[in-house]
C-alpha cells in the first residue's frame, strides 16, 4: 500500500501560493507545521474556540471580498461546528479556500478516532450542505492540483485531504497568541488602507475643537492682509506720484 | 405581532449610528423587525446563522477586516456561545458587541425560556463582560454607542440586554 499523505508536505507545496492570501488555521500540528515553514504577518493561527476557523474566514471574505482568503482547518475543528458548512454555503464567498486535513483523529489529544475514521465523509457533507465545490484527495498531486485549481477558480471551494495521523512532538510555538493577532490585523490594514476603526486611533494633531477655532480665524486673518496690500499699494502711488510731480 | 417595530427601529438606528457594518443573527421572536431592518438596508451585510457560536468568529473575521459588527442573539444563543466568547474573544481580545434578547426574565410566559432568563446575568458577570439593560427608548441610542465604544477601546466583549418593556407591547 502506499504510504499516506503527510501534512507538512501538503503545507510545503502551498506555503509559497500562501503569500497573497489571508490565511486561517485552526490548532494543533498546523500552526506548528505552517511556522516552521515560515511564519507571516498574514497567517493568523486560531489556537482555541475549535469550529470557528471556517466563521473567521467567512467574516474576512464577506468583509474583504477582494482578498483571497484560504482557510486551513481539520476534521476534529469541522466536526465541531458542521452547521457552519451550510452559513458558508449560504453566502458562497467566491473568494474563500476552505482545506481540511482529515487524519480521522483527534491527534494532540491521545489520538482518538473521530467520526470520519468511522466512515464520515466531509466532503459529502459540505457538498450536502451546498458547498459549490467539493472534492477529497489522497495524494500530494491530487491536492496540489485541486489547490491550484480552488486558487484560480472563483466559486467556494472545499478541498478535503486524507493525511497520516503525524505531527510535531510539540505544539507550543514562539509566537504569541496576541502578537499573532496584532500583526494580522495590521498586515490587512496595511493592504487594504481601511480607516482605523478601533485597535489604535491615531489622534490628529490639533484637537478638531482647536482645529475649530483655528478655522475661525480666517476671515480675520483674510482681512488683514487685504488691507495691508490696499495700504502698500496706495504709498507706492503716492511715491510714483511724488517723484513725478518732483520732474515737471 | 406584539413586538414593537417603533423600538426595534430605535435601536436598528442605534447601531447604524455607531457605525455597524455587518450583523450576524439568529431569528428569534423579539428580534424579528431588527433581521427584517437589516435585511432591507443595502448598506448592512448580515449573515444568517445556524448556530449563535459562529457569529464570534465571523465578527472576529470582521474585526481584522476593520469592519464593526453586532451579534443579534437570543440569551439562549449567548449560552450556546461561551467558548467561542471566552477561548477566541476574551483570549486573543476582539471586541463584541452582543445585542442579547433578554428573555425568561420577569413578566415571561413561555415557561421553557424562564432557566435560561435566570442565568443569563450571572453569567455575564462571571466571565466579567459588562452590560447595560435597553429599557427606554429615550436612552437606547446613549446605551448602545457607549457600549460600542467600550468594546471597540477595551478589545472585549460587551452586551446590551434587550428587554420585555422595550420589545414587548401588550
Amino acid at each position: 500500500m502506499e504510504p499516506m499523505m503527510q501534512r507538512i508536505e501538503c503545507l510545503r507545496a502551498i506555503h509559497p501560493r500562501l503569500q497573497d492570501c489571508l490565511v486561517v488555521t485552526i490548532m494543533g500540528a498546523v500552526p506548528t507545521e505552517l511556522q516552521s515553514l515560515g511564519h507571516r504577518s498574514n497567517f493568523f493561527y486560531l489556537q482555541h474556540a475549535m469550529g470557528l476557523a471556517s466563521s473567521t474566514g467567512l467574516g474576512l471574505a464577506l468583509c474583504l471580498p477582494e482578498q483571497r482568503i484560504v482557510v486551513i482547518d481539520g476534521d476534529g475543528s469541522i466536526l465541531m461546528n458542521l452547521g457552519g458548512f451550510t452559513t458558508l454555503a449560504r453566502y458562497r464567498p467566491m473568494n474563500l479556500v476552505h482545506v481540511i486535513f482529515d487524519n480521522e483523529s483527534l491527534l494532540s489529544v491521545g489520538g482518538f478516532p473521530t467520526a470520519t475514521a468511522t466512515g464520515s465523509d466531509l466532503a459529502a457533507i459540505a457538498q450536502a450542505a451546498g458547498i459549490p465545490k467539493a472534492k477529497t484527495v489522497r495524494t500530494l498531486q491530487e491536492f496540489e492540483q485541486a489547490f491550484a485549481e480552488a486558487m484560480a477558480g472563483n466559486e467556494l471551494t472545499c478541498i478535503v485531504a486524507k493525511v497520516e495521523a503525524t505531527g510535531p512532538k510539540s505544539y507550543i510555538t514562539e509566537l504569541s497568541l496576541l502578537e499573532n493577532r496584532f500583526q494580522f490585523r495590521r498586515h490587512i490594514e496595511k493592504i487594504t488602507n481601511k480607516s482605523k476603526p478601533s485597535d489604535l486611533t491615531l489622534r490628529p494633531l490639533l484637537s478638531p475643537r482647536l482645529s475649530g477655532e483655528l478655522l475661525t480665524l480666517v476671515p480675520f486673518v483674510f482681512l488683514r492682509v487685504t488691507l495691508w496690500l490696499i495700504f502698500v499699494l496706495a504709498v507706492k502711488q503716492a511715491f510714483v506720484r511724488w517723484t513725478r510731480w518732483q520732474v515737471f | 405581532m406584539p413586538v414593537s417595530l417603533a423600538n426595534s427601529q430605535i435601536v436598528y438606528e442605534a447601531l447604524k449610528k455607531c457605525g455597524i457594518g455587518l450583523v450576524s443573527a439568529l431569528p428569534e421572536t423579539w428580534l424579528v423587525h431588527l433581521i427584517r431592518m437589516a435585511e432591507d438596508d443595502p448598506e448592512m451585510i448580515l449573515v444568517r446563522l445556524a448556530k449563535e457560536e459562529e457569529a464570534v468568529g465571523i465578527s472576529a473575521g470582521a474585526h481584522f477586516a476593520g469592519t464593526k459588527s453586532a451579534m443579534l442573539m437570543q440569551n439562549h444563543g449567548f449560552l450556546a456561545s461561551i467558548n467561542g466568547i471566552v477561548s477566541f474573544a476574551q483570549l486573543y481580545r476582539i471586541p463584541l458587541l452582543m445585542v442579547i434578547s433578554y428573555r425568561g426574565h420577569f413578566g415571561e410566559r413561555d415557561p421553557w425560556q424562564t432557566q435560561g432568563g435566570a442565568a443569563t446575568e450571572p453569567l455575564l458577570r462571571a466571565l466579567g463582560i459588562p452590560y447595560a439593560f435597553l429599557d427606554d427608548p429615550k436612552t437606547v441610542e446613549k446605551r448602545i454607542a457607549a457600549a460600542q465604544t467600550w468594546a471597540a477601546s477595551s478589545l472585549h466583549p460587551a452586551a446590551v440586554l434587550l428587554t420585555r418593556e422595550l420589545m414587548w407591547e401588550e
